[in-house]
């Protein structure tokens, strides 16, 4: 079922029991002059109309390259940005214009784990002060103290529950992003919006970590917003994904067709440059290559935002936005002119 | 992985080992700053000389009635730097007025520290409104002329040494409150301060929990240099007869000095001591403050 309203985009697939659902949700950064008024000059547009939901211990993945802007559509999600338009709701409550405030109980049911865990992690604190943070900030008492309940998280994500009284200085990069996790695990949340939580990790560690994430989902039966440019761990943690271009959503679909059967070109390129580990099969297949950058989100190429760089760009991309819409069953594509071997 | 057991501490044993440490680490650089050592000395000596004070010259020596001495005399072995235009030994006067001005000195500036860091983490931490508006007070406290302001609040308040200290506590905090609210930009900007937001943690928290104890450094450093320039002030005050009329200060001293004639009189043992003692404390504090900066700024290094 798509949903198309008068405006003709699209709305995806209403799922009733969405944990969360976005609709059409924009952000743009407005650049001023300089000068005592702020006079505003333009705007960055970062996210643009972008709409999606996800069910209770569901994994959505945003894929995409640097500044695409599914960073900031993650802390857009999560309310740390205001959204310029749209709508987003949690647990069918509209959450688009709460206040900080407004938003302080919320934050028990949907936490985030970044992606520096050198920065994100306070040096003057304690591991021990770190992850209990969220019982003082939420007034939250654990029946068993709230040492136990931080001991009791060490453990659960694999760090020795005896080291915190330790400094975040102490831990590997590796040891330190499992402190972020248990952090945002403590409350329980239901939905944890992951910010290229493995990017900064070795490639050993991004496995135990991306394991560890998935441990704990079939544990409390979390939904993850799983953010990265790293398209096989993403694979490998999503049950869907969306595949994001200059802040608007190119594609949306299960994770296997996502990679098996790209319906848009940019999603077909950025598949094509996944190696594979069979020599025999990376050395038949076709490599789609893009040329030149990403275009200025100040000043978006008019029509399909990918045009400039698509391989099969045509007179009608520059003139009509193409709108994301259903073009398989369960997969949704914005483009004039879909890859058709893989349409069935 | 090693099996031994390592018995945890208890958090507040941990947190003193290591202050320990690090107080020993800061010790390290800054006695390698030569300039900073040599400020503590001469501070030392000045703090130790307002201390004893009252053993090595009774209140007496103060008292223009009980003076002793001949007027305006030079000095003799009797009065190592000579005599007042009442006949009161300029030492004894000198080491008392010490207590003034380091009194006034640290006690404004811990006015204008206060002032400054809760201006500066606020209109650093607040964007929008609040935020522009501390900045805009910041600024134009920072343009109005010092003196002007001050004397003009030393009329209004009225002589006495509370308002001498009070005047120059809140004439002095914006150049604390700039630095403070830059450092507040810088420490904004880190990534566990947006992971606190995300925790729901309101302003109170993500200031006192995160900005502070990263804006206290800087501070610290700053607090001597503040107090060279509050002890400058309060000279300047009293040598416009701004000061407490009651108390000897090295500004007072100053003031009478002038106002007897002692420059045309060649009375130098009336000018110099006092002079001296401020330009020493001052630039103590200074040489003091500098060397904290050096050891605390990671810039520097």
């Amino acid at each position: 079922m798509t949903v198309v309203d008068e405006k003709g985009s699209y709305q995806g697939a209403r799922r009733e029991d969405a944990l969360l659902r976005v609709t059409e949700v924009q952000k743009y950064f407005p650049i001023t002059g300089g000068g005592v008024l702020k006079r505003k000059v333009g705007d960055v547009k970062a996210v643009e109309n972008i709409s999606f939901d996800i069910v209770p211990g569901e994994t959505l993945g945003i894929v995409g390259e640097s500044g695409c802007g599914k960073s900031t559509a993650g802390r857009t999600v999560m309310k740390l940005l205001d959204p310029t338009a749209g709508k987003i709701e949690f647990e069918g409550r509209d959450i688009t214009n709460l206040s900080r405030k407004e938003m302080v109980p919320l934050r028990r049911e949907m936490q985030m784990i970044f992606q520096d865990p050198y920065s994100s992690l306070n040096p003057r604190h304690t591991v021990g002060a770190i992850i209990s943070a969220p019982f003082k900030v939420q007034g939250v008492k654990p029946a068993r103290g709230v040492q136990a309940e931080v001991q009791d998280l060490m453990a659960r994500v694999g760090l020795n529950p005896e080291h915190f009284n330790r400094y975040p200085n102490e831990f590997s990069g590796g040891q330190r992003q499992r402190i972020g996790i248990a952090r945002a695990i403590a409350l329980r949340p239901k939905l944890i919006v992951c910010d290229e939580p493995v990017s900064a990790l070795d490639v050993s560690i991004q496995a135990q970590v991306v394991n560890l994430l998935e441990d704990l989902q079939d544990e409390f039966r979390l939904a993850y917003v799983f953010i990265a440019h790293d398209l096989s761990v993403v694979r490998h943690i999503s049950d869907r994904i969306a595949v994001m271009y200059l802040g608007r959503i190119m594609e949306i679909a299960d994770a296997e067709r996502i990679y098996d059967g790209p319906l848009h070109p940019y999603t077909h390129a950025l598949t094509s440059a996944v190696p594979l580990p069979d020599p025999n099969a990376e050395r038949g297949r076709e490599r789609i290559l893009l040329r030149g950058d990403l275009p200025s989100p100040i000043n978006p190429p008019s029509g399909c935002v990918f045009r400039t760089r698509c391989p099969k760009a045509q007179d009608l991309c520059a003139e009509e936005i193409p709108l994301l819409r259903e073009l398989a069953p369960g997969h949704y594509g914005a483009c004039h002119f879909p890859e058709e071997k893989h349409l069935i | 992985m090693t099996t031994t057991t390592v018995v945890p501490k208890s958090a507040r044993a941990v947190r003193r080992i290591r202050r320990r440490a690090a107080v020993g680490r800061f010790w390290a650089s800054f006695r390698r700053e030569r300039g900073g050592i040599a400020g503590l000395v001469i501070l030392a000596v000045f703090v130790l000389l307002a201390l004893t004070a009252p053993l090595l010259f009774s209140a007496d020596h103060l008292k223009v009635t009980e003076a002793t001495g001949a007027v305006l005399a030079p000095p003799t072995s009797g009065f190592p730097l000579g005599t007042d235009e009442s006949g009161r030994s300029v030492l004894a006067l000198v080491v008392w007025g010490s207590r003034v001005s380091l009194l006034v000195g640290i006690a404004a500036t811990v006015i204008s520290m206060a002032i400054g860091t809760l201006v500066g983490i606020g209109s650093g931490h607040f964007g929008g409104g609040l935020g522009s508006v501390l900045e805009r007070v910041t600024d134009w406290f920072l343009v109005i002329p010092f003196l002007p302001l001050a004397i003009a609040l030393a009329t209004v308040l009225g002589s006495s040494l509370l308002n001498v200290i009070v005047v120059i506590g809140v004439t002095s905090w914006p150049g604390t409150a700039r630095l403070v609210r830059a450092q507040t930009l810088s420490v904004e900007a880190r990534p566990y301060l947006e992971r606190a937001r995300v925790l729901g943690g309101g302003h109170w928290h993500q200031m006192s929990r995160h900005v502070l104890p990263n804006v206290m450094p800087l501070v610290l450093a700053n607090t001597t240099l503040t107090v060279a320039i509050a002890i400058l002030s309060e000279t300047t005050l009293s040598f416009l007869g701004l000061g407490d009329p009651f108390r000897v200060s090295w500004g007072s001293m100053l003031d009478s000095a002038f106002s007897n004639g002692a420059i045309s009189a060649g009375a130098w043992w009336y000018l110099l001591p006092p002079g001296l003692c401020v330009v020493a404390v001052v630039l103590a504090f200074t040489l003091v403050g500098r060397a904290l900066e050096n050891v605390l700024d990671p810039r520097e290094r």
